[in-house]
Parts: structure tokens; sequence; C-alpha cells
């Protein structure tokens, strides 16, 4: 297939950003999405300028690196997928396709189509985890937990921290991808005892980050890649107000 | 120089070494450890698991990646599950048969010391990652499930449906997210390390560069550590990250670290084919689709060869015109047979013309299975799997078979080590798959993720405290006033002046995909000394080319992967050709490494344990020349070695 490709451009953080034009032809609709920017760089370099950056590494699905707003969509005009598993039979011959990095205060752009997405590196580093010291395990079968507990856990641990979630909310809210982490261990017996503390922290990060507060619009889930329920969130505000009484 | 390996093993019974080490070893004290700076660079499941430790030991850590987060080490793609000697199902399994079933899967070329230690320690990975809020699967009295992965006959795999690997490293993140915060760790994302600096005949530190603004760096550890995966990348396509790479190793050979079995590479049997040339990558279809899956071929050439014009689809094939050619050649074992075993059958039947789609692929057939269990429990175990492959290959494999090809997987060899997970460099310490000791010539399913989290949880935090009792007198340097720091700079700065002043006309990745061609023709699946010798003329001659004609577009000051992936192809193109010289010199087929010339009249694998029972660790010689072979003999003395038989 034949594309027109229209793509964000920008040199760095301090630089101000463009859209380019781009042709490209003879693309398999079987090629993956990254593949055809893959072919595109190619061109790029041949023609002696400088290819586009993005971010990419397992192109699996679950690393969670690549990004991209493709046609105004997170990830792209698919379902539950990554932009590294999209596919061009998803597009038809002739298309023109925009494609934007995420566009978020907590997410400023470093190059082209590559954001820096510490934030989320900071937002789990005031409380998403489990304060258990290598070596202090009790034998893994010692607590029981529930099957449908621990497939509700694995259904928010599912988070790859991509940030379509922010990326795609008004508001530029980070309350699913929290929330996934939140509930992933207050589901658990063994994440119980800093439940609380765990929710309010990693809240108090994230607006200090300047990530936005939730409507409860949806967006966020329509465009997680995982699948994420807006559950979670329901828990976290749960996990949160319950910090807030016990001060 | 003449390295003298000294493997270090503890003496007495194997079950005893590892307890008696611990006793024995020299350890640093509270006040003392806070004053020692340990440098990690990685952060997949050794390397996070080890930051983690070491900083909840009170030792200072700088820990490195080249992604934007740790979260994205490429441990996270691993689906399956982690294998541990818990004996929950009661089906007959311990720490005993763990090691044997790992030591006879790697073909008896791993050190049995290392692998019982690895076996021992199993039970306490699954402790901990429980402990750290791992969502592993559970039955409905709410303990934890298990499943089978191949070369063993009980169910000792732990997992969280087919993302074992980002659950277990998403479990080491959250313990090295809490150390970021306690200031133990300092953790360095998008940073890139580019050599290793000796002084006085002990590694000192890394230079880096800061992938963002292109800055040198240089970093002070007392010890080093490098937990950087694997090199099955020199591939070009495998089922490795993008940006998976053997710099450090090839690196750190260059100074002096030998590397062990470069040649031993896993080819595993169930990928999603190859679709066309502008391919970037491989997808695996996780082994525990064996578990219920069922592999074959049409049995005649002429429905092969209808299916592949789309004249006859699989699912019109009646039963009697299919060959389930693992159960037919392995009823023992059958479809669980090792990934090796595995692989080498698929690409038989497929060089014989019985294959599928393009020729090069095999069907994986859930049929039998959905008949039996429902397609509701085949969702809920394997739905993930099932949703990834529809959506590369556009087919429903509820309706009909996958189909499959072998890929490049993971890379059993790697830098040498002795017991305590130290190289032939003092103060440089290897550990998961960037070593080499524990699977042998093929790793077992599973087996990758317990490796990691063993060396970087319970084994790498003792050992290196053996090391690091001696160095509480060497105070911090500051690497900017150390020569040997300085030159290692200056040489780095002089490599990328270099690949800029080429200003060729080919890009990086055409010279990476030539490479992976030869490599995958001439150090595949079936090797002959003919084709390596071939192999090695080709890669010299691709290295010279690399070097006069390669493009490098924009800058160093900046962002720019076209320079990131030329440093890293300029190291591969330096393994490819050990990896060859390594494979040609074993004349003999064991595990992953097949020479054509050395096969059973059955075609299996043919060992030659009078010539080959040892480890191959190659010694840099100059680029140019040969490496020179260093033997570390392997002694086997709890297990008997047998002729391999999954029959």
């Amino acid at each position: 297939m034949d594309l027109t490709l229209k793509v964000w451009r920008q040199d760095n953080a301090k630089a101000k950003g463009r859209f380019e034009n781009y042709q490209i032809k003879n693309i398999s609709p079987d090629s993956s999405f990254l593949e055809m920017i893959d072919e595109l760089n190619e061109q790029l370099i041949q023609e002696d300028k400088e290819p586009v950056a993005f971010d990419h590494d397992c192109r699996e699905g679950i690393c969670g690196m690549c990004s991209l707003f493709i046609n105004g969509r997170a990830h792209g005009p698919d379902e539950e997928i990554t932009t590294c598993q999209l596919h061009m039979r998803k597009f038809k011959d002739g298309d023109t396709i925009v494609i934007e990095p995420w566009r978020a205060n907590g997410f400023p752009v470093i190059k082209d189509l590559m954001v820096d997405r510490q934030a989320f590196d900071k937002i789990l580093q005031s409380g998403g985890f489990i304060s258990a010291n290598t070596g202090n395990a009790p034998d893994a079968n010692a607590i029981p937990i529930g099957k449908d507990k621990a497939e509700e856990s694995m259904d928010a641990a599912a988070c790859i921290g991509c940030g379509a979630c922010v990326a795609t909310c008004k508001n530029s809210s980070a309350m699913l991808f929290v929330s996934s982490k939140v509930s992933q261990l207050a589901l658990l017996p063994q994440g119980k005892h800093e439940a609380v503390r765990r929710a309010k922290a990693m809240v108090d990060k994230m607006d200090e980050l300047g990530f936005g507060h939730c409507t409860n619009t949806g967006a966020c889930e329509v465009e997680c890649p995982k699948g994420i329920s807006l559950d979670h969130i329901s828990r976290l505000n749960r996990e949160f107000l319950l910090a807030n009484l016990k001060p | 120089m003449s390295t003298t390996l000294n493997s270090k093993i503890p003496a007495g019974k194997v079950a005893e070494k590892w307890t008696k080490y611990k006793a024995e070893q020299n350890l640093v004290n509270p006040a003392n450890k806070r004053k020692l700076d340990i440098i990690v660079v990685g952060t997949g499941l050794g390397g996070a698991a080890a930051a983690a430790s070491l900083g909840e030991l009170g030792f200072k850590v700088k820990n490195f990646c080249y992604s934007d987060s740790p979260r994205r080490a490429h441990s996270i793609a691993a689906q399956g599950g982690i294998n541990a000697a818990k004996n929950y199902q009661n089906d007959g399994d311990s720490i005993y048969r763990l090691f044997y079933d790992t030591v006879k899967g790697g073909d008896y070329r791993a050190r049995e010391a290392n692998v019982y230690r690895l076996a021992e320690v199993s039970n306490d990975i699954i402790d901990q990652c429980v402990s750290q809020g791992v969502p592993f699967a559970r039955d409905y009295g709410g303990y934890l499930d298990n499943r089978s992965f191949g070369g063993a006959l009980v169910s000792r795999t732990f997992y969280a449906r087919g993302q074992t690997g980002q659950q277990l490293l998403l479990g080491a993140y959250g313990s090295l997210n809490r150390q970021i915060a306690a200031g133990n760790v300092t953790m360095h994302v998008r940073t890139e390390m580019m050599d290793l600096v000796i002084v006085d005949g002990k590694a000192r530190g890394i230079v880096t560069r800061d992938l963002v603004s292109g800055e040198l760096n240089t970093h002070f550890g007392h010890a080093v550590v490098l937990a950087t995966g694997g090199y099955g990348n020199v591939y070009f396509l495998s089922t490795n990250a993008m940006g998976s790479n053997g710099s450090a190793a090839v690196k750190a050979y260059k100074k002096g670290a030998v590397m062990a079995n470069p040649a031993f590479v896993q080819i595993h049997p169930t990928c999603i084919p190859v679709h066309g040339e502008s391919q970037s990558k491989l997808t695996l279809m996780s082994e525990s689709l064996r578990n219920d899956g069922r592999i074959w071929v049409p049995s005649e050439k002429e429905d092969a060869e209808k299916i592949r014009k789309g004249q006859l689809k699989p699912t019109d094939l009646p039963e009697e015109k299919r060959d389930y050619y693992l159960e037919r050649r392995y009823p023992a074992f059958g479809n669980l047979v090792p990934r090796d075993v595995a692989s080498r059958a698929a690409k038989e039947r497929c060089d014989a013309g019985f294959g599928v789609g393009t020729g090069q692929a095999v069907y994986l057939d859930f049929k039998h299975a959905i008949e039996r269990l429902g397609q509701s429990t085949i969702k809920a175990r394997y739905g993930n799997l099932f949703q990834m492959y529809e959506k590369i290959v556009d087919e429903n494999p509820y309706e009909t078979p996958m189909m499959i090809y072998p890929a490049i997987h993971y890379t059993m060899g790697g830098t040498w080590v002795d017991y305590e997970l130290q190289t032939s460099i003092p103060g440089l310490f290897s550990i998961g798959e960037a070593n080499f000791s524990d699977h042998g010539a093929n790793r077992l399913g599973a087996s990758a993720l317990m490796q990691g989290l063993a060396d970087g949880y319970f084994v790498l935090p003792f050992t290196i405290q053996n090391y690091l009792a001696d160095q509480i007198g060497v105070a911090r340097m500051n690497p900017d006033e150390v020569l040997e720091f300085k030159k290692v700079k200056e040489d780095t700065k002089a490599l990328i002046d270099k690949l800029f002043a080429i200003k060729g006309k080919r890009s990086v990745d055409s010279f990476h995909k030539e490479l992976g061609l030869i490599m995958w023709d001439h150090v595949g699946m079936g090797r002959t000394a003919e084709g390596l010798k071939e192999g090695i003329v080709k890669i010299k001659k691709l290295r010279e080319e690399f070097w006069k004609d390669v493009r490098i577009p924009g800058r160093d000051d900046m962002i720019n992967p076209e320079l990131e992936k030329a440093c890293r192809l300029a190291d591969f193109l330096e393994l490819g050709e050990l990896m060859a010289q390594d494979a040609l010199h074993r004349n003999e087929s064991c595990g992953g490494h097949f020479r054509e010339e050395y096969k059973t009249p059955e075609g299996e694998a043919l060992r030659d344990d009078e010539n080959f029972m040892y480890v191959a660790a190659w010694e840099y010689q100059g680029t140019e020349k040969p490496a020179k072979l260093n033997k570390e003999s392997l002694n086997y003395e709890a297990i008997e070695v047998k002729t391999r038989n999954y029959k």
C-alpha cells in the first residue's frame, strides 16, 4: 500500500515542533505499524535526512515502551493493543496517517515522537510496592488467596505503564495507572498492611507531578491496551478516602 | 597472557556445597556496606533483583538501563512461567529432580554445582515473589497452581497467565523502587554502558552514554555487575527486544573476561513465522501452549503443497492424514520434548517438504483440547496468547490451527563466571542470561526466570561480599581524576567519532539484517564445518564493509537511535565470528548446538563426551586474530552422564 504520513517532528525538549509530510510506498499489509516506520526511516537515511525518533523495544505488546497517537487515538485504530501490535491491514491504500507523540503535562516530548515518562516511576517509588525484604518471606502457600481475588488482582497488575490512559484523558489524569497498582496490592492479604498509606502517597505524588484529576469520563478504559477497568479507580477512591479519614 | 580458570566450586557433596559456602564465606559488616559502591548494569530480573537486594543490605548501588524505565527490560516479555521444586502437586518433584532435569536438559554441558544451587534456591524465589504481591495463578482452594513445561515429567511451573515474566519483573521493580526511594539505589535511565574500566587489574567502573544528551560519563564502583541479558539479536530476527544487545559482554570480553560457549544458542520451537522482508522481530508463542496444543504437519507432501497454495484448509484434513511427528518420534514426552529437540524436528519436516504456510511453518492445533476442555478453559489458560496471535496473523486460533516455526530466543552461552558468579576479571560479576553457567547446551522452559531471580535475589548478594570483604580499605575514587577512567572515556569518544566519520551509504539495519542472515544460514539450527568456515569469511567481509560504508545521520550530542544501533552492531559483528569459531571447534552435537556431521542414524544429536565435556572459554586476542581457547572440564559427581532420551 502507498501512504501519506503526517509526522510530528521536534528536535528536543526545548525546540518548537511541527508536522512534516512523507510519502511512503509498497508497504505490506502484514507489516506492523512500527515496521512501517522502520521503512520510512530507511528511506529518510537514504535521502540523507534524519530518521524519526520513536520509543519501542519488545515489539510484542508487553514492555510498554511504544506509544504514539495515531489518527487521534492512543495506540491507533484497534482495541486492546499497543502500537507495536497494530498492523497495516487496519489501513487502506492511499490513506493519510497522522502520527503524534503522547501529549500531557506529565510527559514532556524529548524528541519527535518520544516522551519522558519518568513521572510514572516516581509515582511508583512513592509507595507502589509491598515492603518485603529479600529473604523474609514465609512459604508461598502459607496464606491461601481465593482464586477470584487472585484473578482480579492479576487483571489490575496487567498494566504495562505505557501512559495511553494519561495521553487520552482530557485532564491528563494518571488515575487508571495509579489505581491499577493500588488495586492489585490492596486485593492481596500481603498488600493490605500498607494499602491506605500506599493510596495516599501515590495520589499525592501524582498531584505533585502535574497530572490532572479524574472526572470519570472513562476514556482511559477505552484506550487501555490491557483492558484495565474503571472499577479499580473506585477501589482507589475508597482507599484514598480511608487514608484521609485516618490522618 | 594466559587465563587460568578456577571455578571455585566448594568441596563436599553437591547437596551440601551451597550451605557450606554460605557458612564459610566472608561477609561485610553493616557499617562498611554503606562505604561500598556497586554498579549494576541492567534492570531485568537479574539486575533489578540484585540492585534491590544489595540496596536492602545497605550497599550503595548505581543501576543503569537503556530504556526510559527499569520496567521495560526484556524479562518482561517472558510468558509461560517459572520453575521451582516445591512439589505442591505431590507428583514426585524434589530439588534433586529439578537439578537432574536441568543438567539432562542442558545435555550435560552445565556445571553441576551451580545447577544444584539453582534448584535449591528455586523455592525461596516463589516465596519471595508471593510476598511482593505477584499474582500467581491459584486454584479454587486458594493455593498456587502449576503447569508443565518441556523436558519434565512433573508440573513445577508457576505462572501468572501468559505474563509471568511481566509479573515477576514488576515484583522486582517494586522492590527496586522502594530502594530508590530509600536512597540506596541511584537509578540511571536512558543510559547505556559503553565500556568497562579496569584499575590495577580490577573492574572499577564503567563509561556510559546519556542517550538523551549524548554526554559521556564515568562511574566508579568497588565492583561491577553485568545483568545485561543475552545476545540473540546477533541474528537480527529473534524474540529479543529491539534494543537487547551483547555489547556489555563484548566490552568485558575485550578487556579480558573470557566468553564461554558462545555457540550455545536456543532456538525456540513455537514462534510466529516470518511474514516478509520488513519483519523486524519475531514473536514467541509460549511453550506452555504445548501442554494442550498438538504439533503436526500433513503426512503427505501433496497435501502440504495444496495447503501452501491455499487449495486446502488444515481443518479439512482428516486425522489419518496428519503426522503428529513429536508424538510419533518421542512417545514418552510427546509435544513436551525440550526446545532444541522440538525445533530440529520442525526444521526436519519443513526441509523434507512437509511445511505449511510459506513452507517454513508447522501447525500447533488446539482442536482436541477445545473438544476435551471447552473453549472457555482454553481461553482462561491462554487467552492473551491467542489474542496476540490473532492480531499478528489475522487468523482465529480457536477455529484454525496456529502456524509456528522455530526462532532464536535465548543464549545459553555468555560471560564465563565461577561459582561466585565472578568473571575472569576480579570485581566483575555476571548474572542471569548474561552468564553461561546453568543451562549447558540447552535451557529448559521456565528456567530463565528462575535463574535470573536466583542470581539476583539469593546468590550474588552473598557471593559478592566474599570479594567486597577485601575491598573495604579501598576509598571511593573520583573518576574524573583517575587516568584509567579518562582513557576509556577518550576511547569511547574516539569510537563514536570514527563511526560518524565514515559517512557511507548503507543504514545500520541493512548491515544488521545481512549479518542476521549469515548467522541464521551458517550458525543456525543445523551447522557444518564447511558452512561455519564460510560464515566466518562472510562475517569478516561484512565487518570490513560496515567500517567503510555505514551511514550515521545526525550528531552525537542528541537522541540518536542510529548511533546506538551502530555501536551495538559493531560488537555483534565481532561476537558473531566468535560464535562461529566456537561452533566450528566443537566437533559434536549437544543441545542447541547441532552439527550435521555428528548425529545418530535416527538423526538425534550425538555428543562426544570423551573429547568435549568441557566449557569452551574464549580469550580475546585482538579483533582480527582468532580467540584463544581455555577449557574448564566438567565433572559430574552426583549425576550419571547418559545419552538424552525423550522417547
